[in-house]
């Protein structure tokens, strides 16, 4: 049938886009483990760059690839002059990042004012694909093909690389890493930069599909939390896992159960943290 | 430490200066009529809120800050689009600030929260929020609204659905919120009682990422009215025309659906879409001609329905000052006496109030087009005089309870 089919590339489209959010936000939380509450304003603040250089005619994968870097500097730069201050502390950690997503926010209705921005999908990502006799425009499927690619490279990065060894080392023991010659807190502000870097490539990625309005940060951000509460705290695998299951539960709960619209995402993410708080595929911290 | 006597030979003069100063406007006039502006700049309704600040900046501009002769004054305060920051900075500018008059606030909810608290204060407010029962079945006599209740618009849309566009099955989705549910039961009422049956209604939450699993769920129909406002039409009709529906199925809206101001967030997927608003940019009084005009040059946008309702306040506010001249400041007669008002020229058409202080005005049917590379809303039909309560008697619309979300039932509705 028609509606179902629809609704199941629609959740495999919904899952690659969350990935793009969650994967940094599995980086800066799963394994850094702070509370990076600014995590939607790096995805809106994002999508705002990319749209406005799409705006100014420039290739949509120059904007995406413009707007990572930006934003790449920009969580660097909040990492090693602000949150390397707290450390570690959670609390001050979910207070300064909090704070800093209202800044975000305030500065871009100051930029961009509070209109709407949608730019229109890239001509050479429009069209339609045929999936089983049903049109889905293409733009959607090149989302998730770029979300597994980015996967696929993350993956690589922290479980192949040296640098990911290095990585995996500073979040399980910091001082044993330094002593063994790791420059651990290096590491931590490229990680963050990383993780900031993916929010803003996701918002590009995402704006002609979303749109790009104030109040798209605290929208996006606890989408963030629950592909990485379900899908286990530093578990790349678990993101990934996560996002595309968080994209079938909500295709598919909104259209069969609409009176359940407010509870559909949260209640399994109740059920998981109930039967098994680590996540799907969390490791148990000893 | 030396203080020269230079230096206090000037402050002296200085503070003698300002108190001459201070009295003599005391004397020369009155002190200035304060304006209190409740709107909303922050978070995911600030397009509206920006909006109702330029309105009202540039019909003072246009009146170089004087109605009626009398020097105004306007006080901006941002209730960040929630009720409880519509309450305290309503007390803000009432208590401190003494305002003569309240201009807004933007949403339904935000005026639910302040209405009991104006009324008791005896603070007449011009609303652009829509929340139907202020002024109907808690009609507050310090309260009136030149913009539009939530239905009156879309019990126009409705009945042209089903007469002109010959309609006959539709679905219904708007936002889970009173302004939605009151502008859908409306249309509702309005269709069916036009000969037209809604089999569907849908209802995704205000916040929702994506509207694919909503219009997935549309099912056969004629057309589709949607009550979406804020950002949520542009991200709606994107969807909706990359599923396939434009082109096949109508697509209908009410007036924040397809706000003027809108357009230029829009792309073709906006193209034939249908809608009823209260006021159109491209309407043909002199000071709507004025107001477009001041508008682009100021801030470079095209006004909608947000600044044209604080635009019109303003006049508003204007009529009743040259009424009352020198007894303005008394409140209570300033709102007898903005009820009172009746203008013949407003960008939105002539203006008079009911007695409950809602507007009786133009209604707009038009449909978006594409003239030279811009999407327009070209006027194709308007309703005259059109009062909140349409076509029904009075009496019998107040004996009713207020729209919401199941009421009127809609017995047509399929699986």
């Amino acid at each position: 049938m028609n509606l179902w089919l629809t609704l199941a590339v629609n959740s495999i489209a919904l899952g690659g886009l969350l990935f793009l959010l969650s994967s940094g936000f599995s980086l800066i939380f799963g394994l850094m483990r702070i509370p990076n509450l600014m995590h939607g304003s790096f995805f809106m603040l994002g999508a705002y760059l990319g749209v406005t250089l799409l705006a100014r005619g420039y290739n949509f994968w120059v904007a995406a690839l413009a707007s990572t870097a930006a934003l790449a500097l920009i969580g660097g730069l909040i990492e090693r002059l602000l949150l390397r201050r707290l450390g570690g502390d959670p609390l001050p950690q979910v207070l300064l990042t909090l704070g800093g997503a209202f800044i975000v926010a305030d500065l871009c209705l100051m930029l961009w004012t509070g209109d709407p921005w949608q730019p229109g999908t890239p001509d050479h990502l429009r069209g339609v694909v045929e999936v089983a006799g049903l049109y889905f425009p293409l733009f959607r499927l090149v989302i998730v093909a770029v979300g597994l690619i980015v996967a696929i490279g993350l993956w690589l990065l922290v479980d192949w690389t040296r640098l990911g060894a290095k990585i995996r080392a500073g979040v399980d023991d910091a001082p044993i890493a330094r002593v063994v010659g790791i420059k651990v807190s290096q590491l931590f502000t490229l990680v963050f930069a990383l993780g900031a870097a993916l929010a803003g490539f996701g918002g590009v990625m995402g704006a002609p599909y979303l749109s790009v309005y104030p109040g798209l940060d605290f929208e996006m951000l606890p989408l963030a939390l629950i592909v990485v509460i379900l899908g286990g705290t530093g578990s790349l695998l678990g993101a990934l896992v996560g996002s595309f299951l968080i994209g079938f539960l909500y295709n598919f709960g909104q259209a069969m159960f609409p009176d359940l619209a407010y509870v559909i995402l949260f209640l399994p993410m109740l059920v998981i943290l109930v039967l098994r708080p680590q996540g799907l595929f969390g490791k148990v911290v000893s | 430490m030396t203080i020269k006597r230079r230096t206090v030979l000037a402050g002296m003069l200085a503070s003698g200066a300002s108190t001459v100063a201070l009295r003599m406007p005391a004397v020369a006039q009155a002190a200035p009529f304060k304006i209190g502006l409740l709107t909303v700049k922050t978070g995911p309704l600030a397009q509206g809120g920006i909006q109702m600040e330029q309105g009202i900046a540039a019909f003072l501009k246009e009146k170089n800050n004087t109605l009626a002769g009398r020097k105004v004054e306007l006080l901006v305060a941002d209730t960040g689009g929630n009720p409880a920051g519509a309450k305290t900075k309503a007390q803000e500018v009432i208590e401190r600030d003494k305002v003569n008059v309240i201009l807004g606030p933007l949403a339904a909810f935000e005026l639910l929260a302040i209405t009991d608290y104006v009324r008791e204060n005896a603070t007449p407010l011009i609303s652009l929020a829509a929340a139907e029962d202020v002024t109907q079945r808690k009609a507050n006599p310090f309260v009136i609204r030149p913009s539009a209740t939530s239905g009156q618009c879309s019990h126009v849309m409705g009945d042209y659905a089903a007469k002109e566009l010959k309609l006959n099955r539709m679905a219904t989705i708007s936002d889970d919120f009173a302004f939605g549910h009151e502008q859908v039961s409306a249309f509702q009422r309005a269709f069916e009682d036009a000969g037209g049956k809604v089999v569907k209604k849908l209802w995704p939450p205000l916040v929702t990422p994506d509207y694919t699993p909503f219009i997935a769920q549309i099912g056969k129909v004629d057309g589709v009215f949607h009550g979406f406002a804020g950002s949520n039409p542009v991200k709606f009709m994107r969807s909706y025309a990359d599923l396939g529906l434009k082109g096949k199925v109508s697509l209908l809206a009410g007036w924040t659906g397809m706000d003027d101001a809108l357009l230029k967030s829009l792309g073709d997927e906006a193209v034939g879409v249908v809608s009823a608003a209260y006021y159109s940019a491209t309407a043909d009084t002199p000071s709507n001609h004025r107001f477009v005009a001041a508008m682009q040059k100021d801030y470079g946008v095209l006004p909608g329905g947000y600044a044209a309702g604080m635009y019109v306040a303003g006049q508003c506010v204007e009529a009743a000052i040259a009424a009352l001249d020198a007894k303005a400041d008394d409140r209570n007669a300033l709102a007898e006496a903005l009820h009172r008002v009746a203008l013949t020229d407003t960008p939105r058409g002539a203006v008079k109030f009911d007695q409950y202080g809602n507007v009786i005005g133009e209604v707009f049917i038009r449909r978006c087009d594409k003239k030279d590379g811009q999407l327009v809303n070209t006027v194709i039909k308007t309703y005259q005089n059109v009062s909140q309560f349409w076509t029904y008697n009075e009496r019998e619309f107040l004996g009713n309870p207020v729209y919401t979300r199941d009421y009127p039932p809609a017995k047509n509705l399929e699986n």
